[in-house]
Order: structure tokens, then C-alpha cells, then sequence
């Protein structure tokens, strides 16, 4: 039988995704790929997968699913979450898992993930990832091109995700240590590129004010309430193509941040645009989030994507071993016995 | 040679942009660029995204600095030849009977031209594909002839089928998945025009097309060949040289 999770409940919207698919943008295909990259990078290291594996994102309610594999490796990284091991179906209470871990899970159990609290996002990998065809070179799932992930849409109850691996590894589990996800309210952005369609004093209104994350966001943009912005010359600009971070201003004036599954091209002025580094921070934030932004420069901005790149390169040395569950005997020798007969196999 | 501006659209990507207007010889302008730069193959360079007047060029900072690919367009711009944009003229059945022209009704009161009028007059010139946007495979393609280019229906539909073929203002545009529409729909292309799976648009920026009416029989014709996978579409002819 392959390998798989079962999805009993698929949560608010939960979908594959990796870091998307740059390089088809001028054919009109969205980048899309996870919110929170970071996230998704940590939940990979913890189970040994390259950075760029397709995992689950869930966004403000959890999925819950079955295990259809002799046993499986999974992750969680993201919000809080109340997230639990039940033996099976019937069982009404299940084991606590925390975040930021690694956790083996075993055949007929089910993984119960609640509401998030915190973040808006939740990543659930799994070790060796999902058997999905890649789609230009991508598993992320673009909701409006019905392309890539499972079925090119979000998970449904009933879904059987395949999975590469059989069973887990054996190796002991790990969390991951001092990965900050904590909420930030302060966004660094640079000037542009229509900015010339607001006067220096919106400019400044725009850097100065408080906005909230409206109700209408989701992953193409985040929609903020708070000081609206006047235009100088008009809300209307011959489309152009959109980068993600781009803070576009609609007639309404209301700033929307454009995120990982934007449209590739656009029509409003763009006033600003969040920098890369702080794209999974902002990328992470739940509705009702207050937050603001404050001017910085390319060379400010290429530091903080280098610092950032640079402490993604070395994640795995903030995975810690954690102290493995006290197995029983039986357990134990079947796990001895399944590595001797890989030896014996490979002799 | 042509003013442009460049400009920070973030610390990942730049715009040079050439104006403010839907213009062919701005267009000619983009897409010459967007060749130019993409021949020279330059490393840190991610992808370039050709819009209706100006190009987005994504790149990584960290390999190429927004200073050192300014001077690159700076460079590539003073050497720029519009008389190499290469394309391919495409002749790409429609229907425009009203079963799927929803809006040639509505169309007709805007116009106050008669359903044939709008069918030939709509199908008259080769259009320009300008750029892809909105949805894979979607080419924003103009100009509409001046007395069609209408704006959006006063209430949008939540979805209107693949294949509807509409008029967005100055352009038309053929919308190759369901999606939601706010422009009116005037007819239905039975050709693919995109293939996710092998990441595949039928149409590229540059590329010219002719609208060939059909009738209802041609076009459920066309169509299940096209499910059948035995319908070839092959571009009428090959060209180089400046936008006309």
C-alpha cells in the first residue's frame, strides 16, 4: 500500500507548499510558495528534508489526519497550536506534541492540529516528503491557476497525500532552539516604485501610521485598515508587474501588501516595498495584527537578507537532540531487528 | 534613444520604465530589453517580466547589486535595437456566437453597432501581444478597435468559463481558466492556451494574433479534438523586426 496521510479534517485552508516557482513569471504564473519561508525551512531541517520539500501550510485553524505508513516523521513549526496523538479514530483525548519539534508518529494514529494562535501559519513536514509531481519545478499549490500541490487546490477530507518515505528513519527527534517567530509590528520598507504618485507628506503618513491586518487578507495580499493614503495624480496606472512586498494603494486608499501568491502583474501605485528579509515575518502575521512600517535602504535591506540567508545556511545547528521516549522492550528490538535486516539486505 | 527611469520595486527587483501609456513603440522599447538582457544570460539575474511600458527585472542582491545591474541596463539600453523582437502570428479561432458572447447583447446597446459589426469589427486587425498577466497563458492583446474598447460591466462575474474571450478596456484577452471576470465577454477560443504541465503558453509577448470567427459547429469541433489531444495549433508565420 503507499505510503500516505489521510486528511480527516483539512482545517481553514491547508496546502502544499515549497518555496514556489520563480522563473514562469512573464508567462503570468504567480511565484506563490510558502508564507513564512523560514518556518517551512526549520519544519524541513528537523526532519532531514532539503530546505525547498513541499510541506503542509495550515492557516488559522489546523488540519487533522491519519497515518496510512508504517510510521512517519513529522514536524510542526509556526503558531501555537494545540496539536495531539490520538491512538486512532475512536480515541476522544490524544498526546500533546509541542511545537518546533520532530516526532515520529506510527501507523492508524492521528494527528490533531487546533486553532493557531500568534502566527497565522502552521508548517507540518513530514521526512522525505510528499510523492507529488512536481509542476515548473514546484509542488507549491496555486489556488488560482489549479496548478501544483494536491489537486491544485486546498486539502479536502478524503484526500490521500502519497508519501516518499515508507517509514521514519531511526534516529533520534529534535526541536529547534532560539528560531525567532515572535510577532513583530515593525516592518522595514524602501520607496517605490511609483512612490512619485504621493506627495512627501503621504509618504510620511503612510511611514507614521498604525494599521491593523483587515479580515480580507489572505495569501495573495494582506489588506491593512488605518490612515488611508491620497494619491497625487490618480489610482489608476498602466499595469505593471508586481514584486511580493509590493504595498500597492487602491482608490480606497487602504495600503494592501502583496504576498507569496500576488498576481504577477497590477494596476494600482506601489508606494513602498517590504524588504525580503522581512517578507516570512510579515508573511506570518494573523489578522487583527497592528503594525507599521518604517523606511529603509537597499543597502540596509541586502544586510538583512544576508543575515538572514546566513542564519538559514546554518538551522540545522540549531536543531537540539531531544531525550528519546523510554521505548519499550519490544519496541526496541523491532526497531533493532528492522536495522539489521537493511544491513543484511545491503550485505 | 528613448528616455526611461529605473526604479526600487524592493531590494529583489527594479522596473525600467519607459512611460505611462499602452504604446507599441514603448512595448517594442520592453521587450527589445527584456531580450537583451536575457540573451547576456548575467549571473543574479532571476527573471525579467515584460509589462505593457515598462520591465521587472527580479534579480539577487546578494549575487548582483541594484548598483552594478543599473549600470548593466544602462549598458544594455545604449546598444538597444528595437528591430529584434521576434514573434509569431498566430490565427486563433472565436466564436462569437451568443451562447458564449454573453455580453454582445450589452455590447451592442454600449456600441450602438449591430452583433455582425461588432463580431467584424473585433476580428479586423492583428493584434500586439503586449504581456502576459492575471493567469497563466494570459496575453493581454490590443488595440481593440477605438469604438469596442469598453470598461468593466458595472457588476463582475464570479466566474466566466476557460476560453471567453473578452474586451478589457483597449485590450482583448482570452482567459485560458475559470476565473472571475469584470470585462465583457464576447465570444469563446476553443485552443488552449495554457499547459500547465508542460508550463506552456501558446501565446509570448511579441507575438501577434487574428481573430478567426467560427461557427458553433467549428468550434465544439476544435474543442474536442483539443480534449482528444490530436489538435495542432502552429503559428502562421514567423517574424522579426520592430512592433507595427
Amino acid at each position: 500500500m503507499t505510503p500516505a496521510l489521510r486528511i480527516l479534517s483539512p482545517g481553514l485552508s491547508t496546502t502544499v507548499q515549497d518555496f514556489g516557482r520563480p522563473g514562469f513569471q512573464r508567462l503570468g504564473v504567480s511565484v506563490g510558495g510558502a508564507l513564512d519561508s523560514v518556518a517551512l525551512r526549520a519544519a524541513n531541517s528537523l526532519v532531514g528534508n532539503p530546505p525547498n520539500t513541499g510541506a503542509l501550510e495550515a492557516v488559522y485553524i489546523g488540519p487533522s489526519f491519519a497515518v496510512d505508513a508504517t510510521d512517519v516523521r513529522l514536524s510542526f513549526v509556526g503558531a501555537d497550536a494545540a496539536i495531539e496523538i490520538l491512538a486512532d479514530a475512536d480515541a476522544s483525548h490524544g498526546e500533546p506534541v509541542s511545537p518546533m519539534r520532530s516526532v515520529r508518529v506510527r501507523r492508524g494514529q492521528i494527528i490533531r492540529v487546533g486553532s493557531l494562535r500568534n502566527a497565522s501559519t502552521l508548517y507540518i513536514a513530514v521526512e522525505g516528503g510528499f510523492d507529488i509531481e512536481p509542476v515548473l519545478g514546484s509542488v507549491s499549490t496555486d489556488g488560482r491557476a489549479r496548478m501544483g500541490g494536491w489537486q491544485g487546490r486546498a486539502l479536502m477530507a478524503g484526500d490521500v497525500l502519497p508519501l516518499r518515505c515508507a517509514t521514519a528513519t531511526t534516529r533520534d527527534e529534535y526541536r529547534i532552539d532560539d528560531l525567532d517567530l515572535a510577532a513583530r509590528s515593525r516592518f522595514r520598507a524602501v520607496a517605490g516604485p511609483q512612490s512619485d504618485y504621493f506627495s512627501e507628506a503621504e509618504i510620511e503618513r503612510f511611514f507614521a501610521g498604525k494599521y491593523i491586518v483587515g479580515a480580507g487578507s489572505n495569501r495573495m495580499g494582506m489588506r491593512l485598515e488605518g490612515p488611508p493614503i491620497r494619491h497625487s495624480r490618480g489610482f489608476n496606472i498602466v499595469s505593471d508587474a508586481i514584486a511580493t512586498g509590493a504595498i500597492q494603494i487602491p482608490g480606497n486608499g487602504q495600503p494592501i501588501v502583496l504576498l507569496a501568491d500576488r498576481q504577477t502583474t497590477g494596476g494600482y501605485p506601489k508606494i513602498a516595498t517590504v524588504i525580503s528579509a522581512d517578507l516570512p515575518a510579515i508573511g506570518r502575521l494573523p489578522i487583527g495584527s497592528k503594525i507599521s512600517f518604517e523606511p529603509t535602504t537597499l543597502e540596509e535591506a541586502a544586510a538583512a537578507r544576508q543575515q538572514l540567508c546566513a542564519a538559514l545556511e546554518n538551522i540545522d545547528d540549531r536543531l537540539v537532540r531531544l531525550a528519546p521516549p523510554p521505548a519499550t522492550v519490544g519496541s526496541r528490538l523491532l526497531e533493532c531487528n528492522l536495522i539489521s535486516g537493511v544491513h543484511d539486505a545491503a550485505a | 534613444m528613448l528616455d526611461y527611469r529605473v526604479l526600487s520595486a524592493g531590494d529583489t527587483a527594479l522596473v525600467v520604465e519607459f512611460g505611462n501609456r499602452i504604446d507599441r513603440e514603448l512595448s517594442t522599447a520592453v521587450l527589445s530589453l527584456a531580450r537583451g538582457l536575457d540573451a547576456e544570460r548575467i549571473a543574479g539575474i532571476v527573471e525579467t517580466v515584460p509589462t505593457f511600458r515598462s520591465l521587472m527585472v527580479h534579480y539577487e542582491p546578494l549575487v548582483l547589486s541594484a548598483s552594478a545591474l543599473t549600470n548593466l541596463i544602462h549598458e544594455q539600453m545604449q546598444k538597444l535595437t528595437t528591430n529584434e523582437v521576434v514573434g509569431h502570428l498566430w490565427h486563433l479561432p472565436v466564436c462569437y456566437d451568443p451562447r458564449f458572447a454573453i455580453d454582445l447583447d450589452e455590447v451592442a446597446n454600449k456600441t450602438a453597432l449591430s452583433g455582425s459589426q461588432i463580431v467584424e469589427r473585433h476580428s479586423g486587425p492583428v493584434y500586439h501581444v503586449y504581456m502576459l498577466g492575471f493567469l497563466p497563458g494570459q496575453a493581454y492583446m490590443g488595440e481593440v478597435p477605438t469604438e469596442l474598447a469598453l470598461d468593466r460591466l458595472a457588476t463582475p462575474r464570479t466566474k466566466i468559463p476557460a476560453g471567453s474571450l473578452a474586451i478589457a478596456a483597449t485590450m482583448s484577452c482570452v482567459f485560458p481558466l475559470e476565473t472571475p471576470c469584470g470585462w465583457h465577454i464576447i465570444g469563446r477560443c476553443p485552443i488552449p492556451l495554457w499547459d500547465s504541465q508542460r508550463a506552456c503558453s501558446l501565446l509570448a509577448p511579441a507575438d501577434r494574433v487574428l481573430f478567426v470567427p467560427v461557427s458553433a459547429r467549428e468550434y465544439e469541433t476544435l474543442v474536442t479534438r483539443a480534449a482528444q489531444g490530436v489538435l495542432k495549433i502552429e503559428p502562421v508565420a514567423e517574424f522579426a523586426g520592430a512592433v507595427a
